[in-house]
C-alpha cells in the first residue's frame, strides 16, 4: 500500500475513532458511578443532531466567530494526520515532529480563545483568560518532554522516536518513567480532563473550555465538539507512539493489519483507565491548577537533569 | 554496567524525585509519608549499591536504612503529631513554586559542581554522590523554607539519608562508621523530639517564628 492511501486511511480513521473514544470514556466513568449511561454511539448521535441544526449567531459576532470552529478542527485534524498511528509509514511521517504538533496545537488554542473573546460575553472571557494561563505553564511543560525525549533519541520526530523506543538498547531509564507522568499530566490540561476542568459540566464557576464554546451552536458547535474529542486522541496517540510503540513500524500487509489492531487495542485500554482515573479523583480548585501544571514542569526539567548522570552522556 | 548501573541511577533519581516531593508537600500526615517513602527508598538504593559492588556489609546498612529510616522515625514523627494534635497545612517561607525551582536549580547545580570533580570516578559511583549532593542540598532547602519545627526535622531527615546514599555510593566505607551516624541519627531524633514537646509546652504551638519574636528579632 502506498504512503498517501496509508495517510488517508489514518485521517479518516482518527476522525471517524475520535467520537467513539469520548463514548467509551463516558460509558466506562457511567459504569464506575452505577449509572446506565448513554451507549457508546451516543457522541455520534449528538455530532449529527447538531449538523442538522440551524445556527444561532449573536448579532457582534464578527467573521472570526464563524471561521475560528473550521480552523479549529482543521488544524487538530493537521495535527492529528502527522502522529504516526498504526503505521511509521505515512507520508506526513517526517512532518511528524513533536515541536510542530505543539505548535499547531497552540495556534487552534490561540483561534479558540479569540473566538471565547469575539463575542464580549463575561463566560467567553473567563474561559479565554483561563485557558491561556494554564497553556503558559502546559507548553513549557511539553517543550520540557521533549528536550529530554530529543536527547535520548536524537531527534523530535515521532517516528524516530519510535524507532527508538523499540530498540534494544534502551534498557531502564528513570528519565522516560518522569516524562510519561510529566506528559500525562500535561495531556490531562490540554484536554480539559478531570483535575483540571470537568468536561461534563456547565458550572459556570470552574470551566474552562465549556466557557469559551458556550455562544456555539448548531454545526460550529458540531466542529468544536469533534475537534476536542480528536484533540483527546491526539494526545493519547503521542503517548501511546513514544511509550509504547508495540506493533508499530511493520511493513507489509501483516505488519500494517498488526499495527491497526494493537492501536485499536492500545486506545482502547488508554480510555479506560482515563475513565477511571477521572471517577476517583475530584477536580482541582482552579487557582491550584498552576501548582499541578507546575509540578508537571518539574517533571519535565528533572527529567532533562537526569539524562545529564544517565549512561550515555 | 547496563542494568546494574540503570537500576542504581533509577533508585537515586528516585531519591531526588522523594526529596522534590517533600519540598512540595504542604501537609504533615503527608509530609511524613513521603519521609517513609524516602527512607523506603533509600534501604533499596543501598541494597542495589551492596549487590552490585558485591559488598555483603552494605546489606546491614540497608537493614538499619530500613528499620531507623522507613519504620521507626516516621512512626515516631506520626505519634508526635497526633500527640501534638497538629493536622494544619505546614506553613512555608515563600511560595511552593518558587522553592520547587529553587529545588531544581539545587539540583543542577550539584550536578554541575560534581560531575567535573568526580570525572575519573567509575560512573555507578559518580552518579550516586551527583545525585546524593542534591539530596542534602534539598534537605537544606526544606529546613530554610519550613517555619514549622516538624517540617524542619523531615528536612534534617532527609539530608541525612542523602548523606547516607553518598557513603553507600562510595566504596569501602567501614560499617562502624555507619553504625555509629544511624545511632547519632536517632540520639538526634530524641532530642528533637524532646525540644519539640518543650517549644510546644512554652509557646503553644511549633511554629519556629514564636521563638523569633521571643528572642527579640522580629520588631
Amino acid at each position: 500500500m502506498g504512503a498517501v492511501a496509508i495517510e488517508a486511511l489514518q485521517m479518516a480513521f482518527v476522525l471517524l475513532a475520535a467520537p467513539g473514544l469520548v463514548g467509551i470514556v463516558r460509558a466506562v466513568k457511567a459504569r464506575f458511578l452505577r449509572r446506565e449511561g448513554p451507549p457508546l454511539i451516543q457522541p455520534y448521535r449528538q455530532l449529527a443532531r447538531l449538523l442538522g441544526k440551524e445556527v444561532v449567531l449573536a448579532h457582534n459576532a464578527s467573521w472570526l466567530f464563524r471561521t475560528a470552529p473550521y480552523l479549529i478542527l482543521a488544524l487538530t485534524w493537521a495535527a492529528a494526520s502527522v502522529v504516526p498511528t498504526f503505521s511509521t509509514h505515512i507520508i506526513f511521517a517526517r512532518l511528524g515532529d513533536l515541536i510542530v504538533i505543539t505548535a499547531l496545537l497552540g495556534s487552534a488554542r490561540f483561534v479558540l480563545a479569540l473566538a471565547g473573546l469575539d463575542i464580549g460575553t463575561s463566560f467567553g472571557g473567563i474561559g479565554a483568560s483561563r485557558e491561556v494561563m494554564f497553556a503558559s505553564l502546559a507548553e513549557p511543560a511539553m517543550l520540557m518532554i521533549v528536550v529530554t525525549l530529543a536527547i535520548t533519541a536524537g531527534s523530535t520526530q515521532l517516528s524516530s522516536i519510535a524507532a527508538f523506543m523499540l530498540s534494544p538498547v534502551l534498557g531502564l531509564r528513570i528519565s522516560f518513567a518522569l516524562a510519561l507522568v510529566a506528559l500525562g499530566i500535561v495531556a490531562l490540561a490540554e484536554n480539559g480532563r478531570i483535575p483540571v476542568d470537568n468536561p461534563a459540566t456547565h458550572l459556570e464557576l470552574t470551566m474552562v473550555h465549556e466557557a469559551m464554546v458556550l455562544e456555539y451552536s448548531g454545526r460550529h458547535l458540531a466542529m468544536i465538539e469533534l475537534a476536542a474529542a480528536l484533540k483527546l486522541l491526539l494526545m493519547i496517540s503521542i503517548i501511546i507512539c513514544i511509550f509504547f510503540p508495540f506493533g508499530l513500524g511493520g511493513t507489509g500487509a501483516t505488519g500494517f493489519l498488526l499495527g491497526l489492531a494493537s492501536y485499536a487495542a492500545k486506545l482502547g485500554i488508554a480510555a479506560v483507565l482515563l475513565g477511571i482515573f477521572e471517577v476517583s479523583l475530584a477536580k482541582m480548585r482552579v487557582f491550584r491548577v498552576p501548582e499541578l501544571l507546575g509540578a508537571g514542569l518539574m517533571l519535565g526539567l528533572l527529567a532533562t537533569l537526569l539524562l545529564y548522570v544517565s549512561r550515555s552522556l | 554496567m547496563g542494568l546494574g548501573f540503570d537500576i542504581a541511577h533509577m533508585l537515586a533519581g528516585l531519591m531526588v524525585l522523594a526529596s522534590l516531593l517533600l519540598l512540595y508537600q504542604d501537609r504533615l500526615t503527608a509530609l511524613i509519608n513521603v519521609l517513609r517513602l524516602h527512607g523506603f527508598i533509600l534501604a533499596l538504593a543501598v541494597a542495589w549499591q551492596a549487590h552490585i559492588q558485591s559488598a555483603p556489609e552494605l546489606f546491614v546498612s540497608a537493614a538499619i536504612a530500613l528499620l531507623v529510616k522507613a519504620l521507626v522515625i516516621p512512626g515516631a514523627l506520626d505519634r508526635i503529631v497526633e500527640r501534638l494534635g497538629i493536622h494544619r497545612n505546614v506553613e512555608t517561607v515563600g511560595g511552593i513554586g518558587l522553592t520547587m525551582f529553587a529545588g531544581m536549580a539545587l539540583v543542577a547545580l550539584s550536578l554541575r559542581v560534581m560531575l567535573p570533580v568526580t570525572a575519573a570516578a567509575d560512573p555507578v559511583s559518580r552518579q550516586d554522590i551527583a545525585l546524593a549532593l542534591s539530596v542534602v542540598l534539598i534537605g537544606l532547602l526544606i529546613m530554610v523554607t519550613r517555619r514549622n519545627a516538624l517540617g524542619q526535622v523531615a528536612g534534617f531527615l532527609s539530608l541525612e539519608n542523602g548523606i547516607d546514599l553518598a557513603a553507600a555510593g562510595a566504596r569501602g566505607m567501614p560499617l562502624v562508621v555507619e553504625l555509629s551516624v544511624a545511632f547519632s541519627v536517632l540520639i538526634a531524633f530524641i532530642v528533637i523530639g524532646i525540644y519539640l514537646f518543650r517549644i510546644r509546652e512554652r509557646f503553644d504551638s511549633v511554629d519556629l517564628a514564636a521563638l523569633e519574636s521571643f528572642r527579640g528579632e522580629r520588631r
